[in-house]
Parts: structure tokens; C-alpha cells; sequence
């Protein structure tokens, strides 16, 4: 039988904190993981020149 | 040879002056007038506040910069506009008052042809009783001065968390009206970042106060995005940033009074509150700078002219009509004053015709509801076309030849953490359009394809190009016009 000390202490349901998604191990090596983030901050550029040019477009009359 | 008049030097006042001074430069008398000496980047400010940049790092000298151009800079603040002239002479003109410490207080007449109202908010503190660092009890990042100041509050705490005692963070929007969200959003991240390399983030609390209705809101009603499968809110990435940082918030929040130590807040069900804090950068409320006008005969027009909140009448819808009625349409498209075809306002200077997110008020009455974003992207989108416009009308148009609505131009926000290439972190979120168009885009009223968010090393990559191109550009050396705005 375990001591007091160690019994686990179930969290606590229904908090503000329970709800939203909490990243995965592998999410959290992607975040970091240069390689792949080489890959991301080319789509990332791509992307945003994609939204400046579309947002220049339209100022012709 | 005509003169053209722009009253700020921020990042749309600036664009509309580098533009100008590339295509009419040589033909046309440009003169810009800012209360400041230094033009800064603005969105660098929340690195100065966590002390991981100097505010030379996100400043530099105006006069120096125009001095290589044809720009004539005037280090004043505009008083008066009188777009018919005066009894003694009908040439529009505009009375400034200079901050140069040489002629600190003289007032001077400058006539103009064409006028530019980029004079950008007033930081309006006074809204909320005991906000601000001057004479309140909050710090800001607005200014690179603020942000000096936040973080060397911001050092004190961490002395004192090393001594082993513990403090409370408190960061977000400082009034109901407040607009600017994603500025407080990137700071709380960054204070974070700094309390952990610092090794004290177990001896702190931080939490989030917004007058948003929910996280991830920014004043644009929350964004919709794909991800993993899903067409999700942006409130969902928000709050998952916040737990996963162990971050608590508050939503719907109004604080009406900061005493020393404690935050009074109202929320949207009526009920009222109290926060202790130790530390606290909530941002204020923004308001026109309070420039009058005058008409010939001298009588007051201010009302005719600017909207009251002190921002300026431009080409847009402000008939009053209920949420579910209002429409991309009614965003302006060439920021020109609807009464005086010479005058026009860009960047935060311009009245926006209604709110972006849905009004909102508490059981009391109490507006709680963020303010329409019109920083950044959108701000140098708006200062290009209206400067385009300006050249082809010198060259003899009739009406602004360009535009650039809200409604049809994307903005990005890219909330970045740490100023280490490798150790740094970042949410990039972009958003097409800011305001939503639900006759194009009858699900969400943005396009999904240029509407996303991520985070990552990436990101922050991203940030840190942008904070060198774009004070590259604005210092306008060489081939700064081949860099995007």
C-alpha cells in the first residue's frame, strides 16, 4: 500500500486549462526541428507573398 | 509645383512620403510633419520591453533619413486644419505647432494642396483611471520609451523572483474599447520566455485580460482556420498557446481602474471584479490626436470632417445599421474625405464606419468589444494606394485612381518569442480579408487558403526578416522599393 506521499492526485476536470488541445511530443520536436522548419518558412513566405500581392491587386482601379 | 502636406511620420505616413518622394519628388514640394524626431518599428518594441533589443535597435533619426531625399521634415504636431484657407487668403492650409527644442512651442502656417492625415492614435490612458506609466500604475510598449521603461519594471520582478518571492503578471487591453490585442498577445509570450530563461517561471503567475469575447478574437471577430483535418476558430490555437504555457485568462473583461497593485475589472455579465498584480502592460484605448478644423470663415467644422472619436470622415459607409446588416461595402476604398476632395486619411488616423467584431455590451450598458486592427500591413497597403492616387491626380486626375479596402487585403501577425535564431519560437497567423466578406466568402467570410496560423522556428525567423527589411527600407537605401510593404 502506498504512503500518502505518493498516492497520485487525480487533476482537476472541468478547469479552464482542461479543455484546449495541448501540443504532442512530435508537434513540439517539429516546432524546433530545423530542418522541417526550413520546409515551413519557405511555404510561410510563399503564403505571404501570395496575401501581399493579392492585397496590391485590388488597389487598381 | 504643388505642395503636399502629410502629418505623420509612422509607418503609413512615412510610406505615402517615401512613394511620393520616388515618383514626384523632383516636381512637387513634399513635406512631412511629426511630432517625432525617430521613426520606429513598432512591432520590435515588444523585444525592447523583455530587453532583448535597444531602442536604437527599433529606431532611427527621421531628419537624417529625409535629409538624403527631397523631403522637407518638420518636427511639429498638428493643431488646425483649414481646408478652405482664411479670410485673408483661400488656399488651404494647416497650423502645427513645433516639438524641436530649438523652437519648442511656435506655431506655424503651412499651405497645401493635397493634405495627408497619418497622424495615428493618441494613446489614450486617461480612459481608464490609473492606467499607464505616466500617471498610472501599468506599463506599455506602445512607444520605444514605454517599452524601455516595462522592461526594466519587468528586471525588477525577476530580482525579485531570484530572491525566492512571487509575483503576479497581468497583460492584455486596458479598457473596453481597446484594439491592438495581438501587440499584448506577443508580449505575454515573451514575458513568458523570459521568466523561463531566467529560471523563475515557477515563481510566477501570469494571466490574460482582454476585452475580446473570446481568445483569439484581435478585433476581427476571430479568424477560422484548417488544421489537422478541421475547420477550427482561432480561439482553440489561442488557448492551446495558453495552457500549454501554463497561462490563465480572462475574456469579456473591461477594466475600469488600476489602483497600485490592483485591477478593477467589469465583464460582460455585469458582475465585477478584482486582480491583484505585480507587474502589469495593459494596452490603452487609441483616439484621434485631437486635431480641429476650421472653415474659411473660421467657424468650427470638426464634426464635419472627423468622426467623434476624433478619427477622420473618409470614404466610408457610416450609416448606422445593426450587425447582421453591415457589409464588406461599407469599409472605404480610397481614404479621401468625403467633403474636401484634397484630404485624405490613412493608416489608424481614418474613422472606421463600425466595429469589426459584433458590439458588445455588459448587463450595465458597458461596451466591451475590441476596436478594428489597422496597423501594420493594412496600414502601408492603404498609404500605397492613396500616394499612388496622389501622383496621378497631380498629373492631372480628377478622383484617386487606386484603392485598397480593408475588405479585400490580408494583414499577418507574426507573435514571436526570443530573439535567439535556434531557441526562439513564433505563431504566425495570417488573415485574407481583414474585414470578412460574406458575399464572396459565404462560410466564413475569409479565404481559407491565405487565412492560417502555425507555430514554430520558422516564424520566428520570419519576424526577425522582417524587423531588418523593413527598417532597411524605411531608412530608404538602396533598392528599398524592389522590398515588399
Amino acid at each position: 500500500m502506498s504512503t500518502p506521499s505518493s498516492t497520485p492526485v487525480n487533476k482537476e476536470p472541468y478547469q479552464q486549462a482542461y479543455y484546449p488541445p495541448k501540443p504532442t511530443g512530435i508537434t513540439r520536436f517539429l516546432r524546433t526541428c530545423v530542418l522541417w522548419q526550413l520546409v515551413r518558412f519557405v511555404v510561410i513566405n510563399v503564403k505571404m507573398i501570395k496575401l501581399m500581392s493579392k492585397s496590391h491587386t485590388d488597389s487598381q482601379r | 509645383m504643388s505642395r503636399i502636406v502629410i502629418l505623420g511620420a509612422g509607418i503609413s505616413g512615412h510610406t505615402v512620403a517615401r512613394y511620393l518622394n520616388q515618383w514626384v519628388g523632383k516636381q512637387h514640394e513634399i513635406v512631412v510633419v511629426s511630432p517625432n524626431a525617430r521613426w520606429n518599428w513598432i512591432p520590435s518594441n515588444i523585444w525592447v520591453g523583455v530587453g532583448q533589443m535597444t531602442e536604437e535597435q527599433v529606431t532611427f533619426d527621421l531628419a537624417e533619413v529625409y535629409k538624403k531625399t527631397s523631403i522637407d521634415f518638420r518636427q511639429a504636431k498638428g493643431v488646425s486644419i483649414h481646408p478652405e484657407g482664411d479670410a485673408s487668403d483661400p488656399r488651404p492650409f494647416v497650423t502645427v505647432e513645433y516639438t524641436l527644442p530649438a523652437k519648442a512651442g511656435q506655431q506655424e502656417r503651412i499651405a497645401y494642396d493635397y493634405l495627408v492625415n497619418a497622424t495615428g492614435p493618441k494613446l489614450n490612458f486617461g480612459a481608464t483611471e490609473g492606467l499607464g506609466p505616466d500617471h498610472g500604475h501599468t506599463v506599455s510598449v506602445c512607444t520605444a520609451t514605454h517599452a524601455l521603461e516595462a522592461n526594466h519594471q519587468l528586471q525588477q520582478q525577476i530580482d525579485a523572483m531570484k530572491r525566492g518571492e512571487r509575483r503576479t503578471f497581468v497583460i492584455g487591453t486596458g479598457h473596453g474599447t481597446c484594439t491592438c490585442q495581438g501587440a499584448a498577445f506577443e508580449y505575454i509570450y515573451n514575458v513568458d520566455h523570459v521568466l523561463r530563461e531566467a529560471g523563475v517561471r515557477d515563481q510566477a503567475r501570469i494571466v490574460w485580460i482582454s476585452n475580446e469575447y473570446e481568445l483569439g478574437d484581435f478585433g476581427m471577430g476571430g479568424v477560422h482556420i484548417e488544421r489537422g483535418g478541421y475547420i477550427t476558430n482561432g480561439k482553440t490555437f489561442a488557448e492551446s498557446l495558453m495552457v500549454e504555457r501554463d497561462i490563465e485568462w480572462i475574456v469579456r473583461a473591461h477594466v475600469k481602474k488600476v489602483e497600485a497593485g490592483k485591477i478593477h475589472y467589469e465583464t460582460l455579465d455585469g458582475s465585477f471584479h478584482e486582480l491583484p498584480f505585480d507587474f502589469s502592460m495593459l494596452i490603452p484605448p487609441f483616439a484621434g490626436v485631437g486635431l480641429k478644423a476650421y472653415d474659411r470663415a473660421g467657424e468650427d467644422i470638426t464634426a464635419k470632417v472627423f468622426a467623434p472619436s476624433g478619427f477622420m470622415k473618409v470614404d466610408a459607409d457610416y450609416t448606422a445599421r445593426p450587425y447582421a446588416q453591415w457589409s464588406a461595402d461599407d469599409w472605404p476604398r480610397t481614404y479621401q474625405s468625403p467633403v474636401y476632395r484634397n484630404l485624405f486619411a490613412v493608416g489608424i488616423a481614418f474613422a472606421p464606419p463600425h466595429l469589426i467584431s459584433k458590439p458588445m455590451q455588459s448587463a450595465n450598458g458597458t461596451p466591451i468589444n475590441p476596436a478594428p486592427p489597422r496597423t501594420g500591413m493594412p496600414s502601408a497597403a492603404m498609404a500605397i494606394a492613396v500616394a499612388k492616387s496622389l501622383r496621378d491626380m497631380l498629373a492631372g486626375a480628377e478622383q484617386p485612381t487606386h484603392q485598397a479596402s480593408m475588405a479585400r487585403m490580408g494583414a499577418a501577425c507574426v507573435a514571436s518569442t526570443g530573439s535567439h535564431l535556434l531557441r526562439g519560437t513564433a505563431a504566425t497567423m495570417t488573415v485574407f480579408p481583414v474585414v470578412p466578406d460574406y458575399r464572396t466568402y459565404p462560410e466564413y467570410g475569409r479565404d481559407l487558403n491565405l487565412t492560417f496560423g502555425e507555430i514554430g522556428l520558422a516564424g520566428h525567423w520570419m519576424k526577425s526578416l522582417l524587423h531588418y527589411t523593413f527598417i532597411y527600407q524605411a531608412k530608404m537605401k538602396p533598392g528599398w522599393q524592389l522590398l515588399p510593404d
